[in-house]
């Protein structure tokens, strides 16, 4: 019983220091959001941050589905691209009508274009849950995606639509035409909108479409339809889809089909599944990354689709909870004072991780230059590589084969460092 | 004064099998009924008719005198039935805590909202705490119920199907796989809980089913072959035969 | 009256042509997307795991095919392809399918979506994002009939008596061999896989095998007559998706009709020229371009691409369990 009471007055008692730390990383990022384009000033990479912003927010609401209801939709970016069609129409009317309507409003239609679509289709298509649903989000995704070739005039074809966002009323005196303008306009919607996203999982139907991710049969024996939670989850999801859409259009300047293609919503299932569904901060993880990725490895490589699919089948195969799980998985070992006995196994372990990883590096940049026919050398960390060389395929094949063995036995030596540390973080009462 | 639940020349079938052959049963208000009845007999089809989980081929359901057969089962749960289930059925990756409150949401009227925080809705914490008090598991309230030992996940399936708050309350062999003390824990847990409301249980213990049940009825074959109280049950030859008898060796 | 009836006649001609040929080509294009769904319809009675990844193994069908028939010619490539093609299916499901069962069939599923993913840049990688030059071999190389004024070419009914042969050895394999019982097993009671003993690892083995063989298979055979590029699994993965849930999910009948409707629509569709405006004449052309007036003015054949979509929403708002479906999930 004392056991009982000390854990139970620990919270309430630590309650004003668990509101303090909340608020203070939410602090955090905004104050990071602001002072980055002081530091990294150069036009990349304020296109990066801005790109990196608008993913975020995509991620984000892709999650509301993957990770808050257990809804894997194929068909995200439909209301990522409906959105991104609405701002571009509306940009282009506020302009021909002289509406006295200021760009940082954009977002919002955006916004609503998600939401609308979402409205619509999403009764139908929420139905059921599971693979069924999968596929259903498949299709519609193909079917908005086709459509948007045919229904020309809407969306203008292949060439999409454009507009020009110095046109629109200006705001505080602001044309948005430089790129750090558009910057903190996405960092506005972005912060606007996260919090947003992290008020929803604070609301009932937050909480409830939780428990319809973990059990819809048994949400209906307390009084809920679970189609009724998927519907309105789906529908949050599409509105700030369209946001993300809406920004996207402000960036470029256009909306295409490209926008509500497969492409676009496989992209945003990986970067939410790589950052991890289980948490909130989990999908701002992956879409930083996948982004950056996306940005660095296409001047790297011509094969850069290859390795994510080779990280997203990594991550599926090996820590389905994504970095974020990977990183949270930690804080109990960390708080009962056991991670440092997990620490040297894993540093044993990258060695030869990096090495598999180094080889397979290899092997695949062989093959790519081998039928892509070109033979510039492969330049691996600082070491130029001859693809026609036969020392680099032994190094490759050395690399994989060896690799993949010793790094077999040392992850086992992790698991089983492990092992033993969660048994004392057990033991210590952080691990239930 | 109407039953509490009147089911109605009640069948159902599976493909060509008939599980569930003429059941007639009227429960009173506020009584407490326990089912019995040997592996297989349909207990739990029987449930799960009452409570909209599957729609019966035939006859009818009544709550409260109101139709209840054809509803979805958040529909009947709305009018104040709430059931557990005999295989744990919660929410394995929410903790304790955020278990119970699910179930209570709904009851204390806040549906849908996305409006208002969650944490900040001072009757629901205050009926979560009750209840997880209730149910001895306030000390693991921060714990993923997936995590929990075999007996508190049976007591927190029955703290979620008794947090909404409902007048009748159908428990699926609440005690099965406890040890005897978990057992005398959970009987006395089910008295006090459902005081003053009405109580179908199904159970295969019977010094359970003797000491808390007002009124018996005994299901084999999908048929209630007898209906009454403890003392009538132990002296009703046709039960001695097809079911105690067995129980005896 | 003379000269008017003439043209009639040959109208009329050109339509029963048209008519015969795309049932023709349906039927066969049904087939094939058979041969396909049936695979996918039993790994998923079976596992619970929808392959995302069974139309890159009819691609990889197709450029095995390609390849071998470079290196040893067309037959000995049309049976050592799907023989490779079910190697690779049973490894992914003895190293990759089998491990992340634990994590739940959303894991599976996406596990299969990667795996597309990858198998998709790996052909493009080896051979190139344009199509390749996958010939129908010389022994089939020439019409087998001629029907009006078009050459039926033999090879499609190489392909035709391919499937066909196939079916019936899949209805007598599943109705007469132990394996076929407990696949049918599987179909009714899906609940009860969990119950075929020991060797279920190996029965799930054997079907993921079995069922990726077929799909390679499909792809040697339509590599030829269609087009082999590496992203044909894109492009026909949504539409197979489509026939399994527009069938019901589950149900090998309704794949098998599933997949004969939406083989003769597509086809039919494509080859109809016909739009609104041919119909009902044009729009008022005051109006300029809008909305109504693209739709107006798209030809059936334009909007082909979008029908098994659009089949797809009817069949969900009509019977959301699909054609044959019994199952909710
Ligand atoms: N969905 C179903 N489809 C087919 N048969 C079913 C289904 N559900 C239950 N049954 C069958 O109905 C019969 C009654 O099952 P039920 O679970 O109601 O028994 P029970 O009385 O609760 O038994 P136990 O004491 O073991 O819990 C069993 O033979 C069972 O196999
Ligand atoms: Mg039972």
């Amino acid at each position: 019983m004392t056991t009982a009471t000390t854990s139970v007055s620990g919270p309430a008692a630590n309650a004003a220091g668990e509101n303090l730390r909340f608020y203070g990383v939410w602090l955090a990022g905004v104050i990071v959001l602001i002072v980055l384009p002081l530091v990294f000033s150069s036009g990349g990479s304020l296109t990066s941050f801005s790109l990196i912003g608008i993913a975020i927010v995509f991620a984000l609401s892709y999650n509301i589905l993957l990770g808050q209801t257990g809804l894997l939709s194929f068909g995200h970016a439909v209301h990522y691209g409906l959105g991104g069609f609405t701002a571009c129409h509306v940009m282009n009317a506020i302009v021909s009508h002289g509406w006295p309507i200021p760009l940082p409003f954009i977002p919002l239609f955006g916004g609503l274009g998600g939401l609308g679509f979402a409205i619509l289709v999403g009764w139908l298509m929420t139905k059921r849950a599971g693979t069924v649903f999968a596929m259903i989000s498949l299709g519609i995704g193909e079917l908005v995606a086709s459509s948007s070739l045919i229904l020309r005039s809407v969306f203008g074809g292949e060439a999409g639509i454009t507009t020009d966002r110095t046109a629109l009323p200006r705001m505080f005196g602001w044309t948005f035409g430089p790129q750090i303008q558009v910057y903190y306009l996405i960092a506005f919607w972005l912060v606007v909108s996260a919090i947003a996203m992290y008020a929803l999982t604070r609301t009932p139907l937050g909480r409830i479409s939780n428990a319809v991710r973990d059990n819809p049969e048994r949400v209906q024996f307390i009084g809920y339809d679970p189609h009724v939670v998927r519907y309105l989850a789906y529908c949050f999801a599409g509105f700030f889809a369209g946001i993300a859409g809406g920004l996207a259009a402000i960036s470029f300047e256009i909306a295409n089909s490209a926008y509500l293609g497969a492409i676009q919503s496989g992209l945003v299932l990986f970067a939410t599944f790589i950052g991890g569904t289980a948490y909130f901060f989990g999908p701002i993880l992956g879409a930083i990354l996948v982004t950056y990725l996306q940005l660095g490895l296409t001047s790297v490589t011509s094969v850069w689709q290859l390795y994510f699919g080779i990280i997203f089948i990594g991550i599926v195969m090996f820590s389905p909870g994504g970095i974020a799980g990977l990183v949270m998985m930690h804080r109990p070992l960390l708080r009962a004072g056991s991670l440092w006995t997990v620490i040297p196994s894993y540093l044993v372990a990258i060695v030869p991780t990096v090495a598999l990883a180094c080889g397979v590096i290899l092997v695949i940049e062989t093959i790519a230059r081998h039928s892509g026919g070109e033979a510039s050398a492969i330049n691996l960390f600082g070491i130029a590589f001859n693809p026609k060389s036969p020392a680099t395929w032994i190094a490759a094949a050395v690399l994989v084969a060896g690799g993949f063995v010793i790094a077999r036995l040392t992850w086992r030596r992790v698991g089983e460092a492990w092992d033993r540390a969660a048994t004392v973080a057990r033991d210590r009462g952080y691990l239930a | 004064m109407t039953a509490a639940i009147e089911v109605r020349a009640v069948e159902k079938r599976f493909g060509n099998v008939g599980i569930i052959r003429d059941l007639n049963l009227s429960i009173a208000q506020g009584e407490r009924h326990a089912i019995i009845g040997p592996n297989g007999a349909g207990k739990s089809t029987t449930f799960n008719l009452i409570s909209g989980h599957i729609k019966p081929t035939s006859g009818e359901v009544r709550l409260n005198g109101d139709v209840i057969s054809g509803l979805q089962p958040f529909e009947i749960n709305r009018r104040g039935l709430s059931r557990s289930f005999q295989v744990t059925n919660v929410f394995a990756r929410m903790t304790v805590w955020e278990n119970v409150r699910s179930a209570v949401l709904w009851a204390t009227g806040h549906r849908y909202a996305f409006w208002k925080n969650v944490d900040s809705l001072p009757e629901v914490r205050e009926r979560t705490a009750r209840i997880l008090e209730d149910i001895h598991l306030t000390h693991r309230r921060d714990v993923p119920a997936g995590l929990l030992t075999y007996a508190e996940q049976r007591e927190l399936e029955i703290g979620i199907t008794i947090a909404g708050g409902a007048t009748v309350v159908m428990l699926d062999e609440p005690t099965a796989g406890m040890s005897h003390a978990e057992t005398e824990r959970a009987v006395s847990l089910i008295r006090r809980l459902t005081e003053g409301r009405t109580l179908v249980i199904v159970e295969h213990d019977m010094s359970v089913v003797f000491g808390l049940a007002d009124r018996i009825s005994v299901l084999v074959y999908g048929h209630i072959i007898a209906s009454g109280t403890p003392e009538e049950i132990r002296r009703d030859p046709k039960v001695r035969e097809a079911y105690l008898g067995e129980e005896a060796h | 009256m003379e000269t008017g009836a003439l043209p009639r006649i040959v109208h009329e001609y050109a339509v029963l042509e048209l008519i015969v040929i795309s049932i023709l080509n349906g039927v066969l294009f049904g087939m094939l997307l058979f041969l396909l769904s049936s695979g996918l319809t039993v790994i998923f009675s079976m596992m619970g795991v929808l392959n995302f990844a069974h139309a890159s193994f009819y691609m990889l069908g197709a450029f095995f095919g390609f390849q071998l028939t470079k290196w040893i010619g067309f037959w000995p490539a049309f049976v050592l392809a799907p023989l490779l093609v079910g190697a690779i299916g049973m490894a992914v499901e003895r190293y990759g399918l089998r491990n992340t069962h634990k994590h739940g069939h959303v894991a599976e599923l996406l596990l299969t979506f990667g795996l597309a993913f990858a198998i998709e840049e790996i052909v493009a990688m080896i051979w190139g994002r344009s199509p390749v030059d996958y010939r129908v071999p010389a022994l089939l190389d020439f019409p087998a009939f001629t029907i009006f004024s078009t050459n039926y070419p033999a090879y499609k009914i190489f392909m035709l008596a391919v499937s066909v042969v196939i079916f019936v050895a899949l209805l007598l394999v599943l109705r007469r061999t132990r394996v076929g019982l407990i696949v049918q097993a599987a179909l009714t009671h899906p609940h009860m896989v969990g119950h075929l003993g020991h060797n279920v690892g190996r029965v799930f083995m054997v079907v993921f095998g079995v069922g990726s063989a077929l799909a390679g298979l499909a792809g040697v055979i339509a590599g030829p007559a269609l087009v082999t590029q590496s992203d044909m699994a894109a492009a026909l993965g949504p539409i197979l998706f489509v026939v399994i849930v527009f069938g019901g999910l589950g149900s090998l009948p309704g794949a098998f009709v599933a997949s004969l409707v939406i083989g003769l629509v597509q086809t039919f569709a494509v080859a109809l020229n016909g739009s609104l405006a041919s119909v009902f004449g044009p729009l008022d052309a005051a109006g300029g371009p809008s909305a109504l007036s693209d739709i107006w003015n798209v030809t059936i054949a334009q909007v082909a691409p979008i029908i098994p979509y659009l089949l797809l929403v009817i069949i969900l708002i009509v019977r959301p369990m699909g054609l044959m479906g019994t199952r909710e999930s």
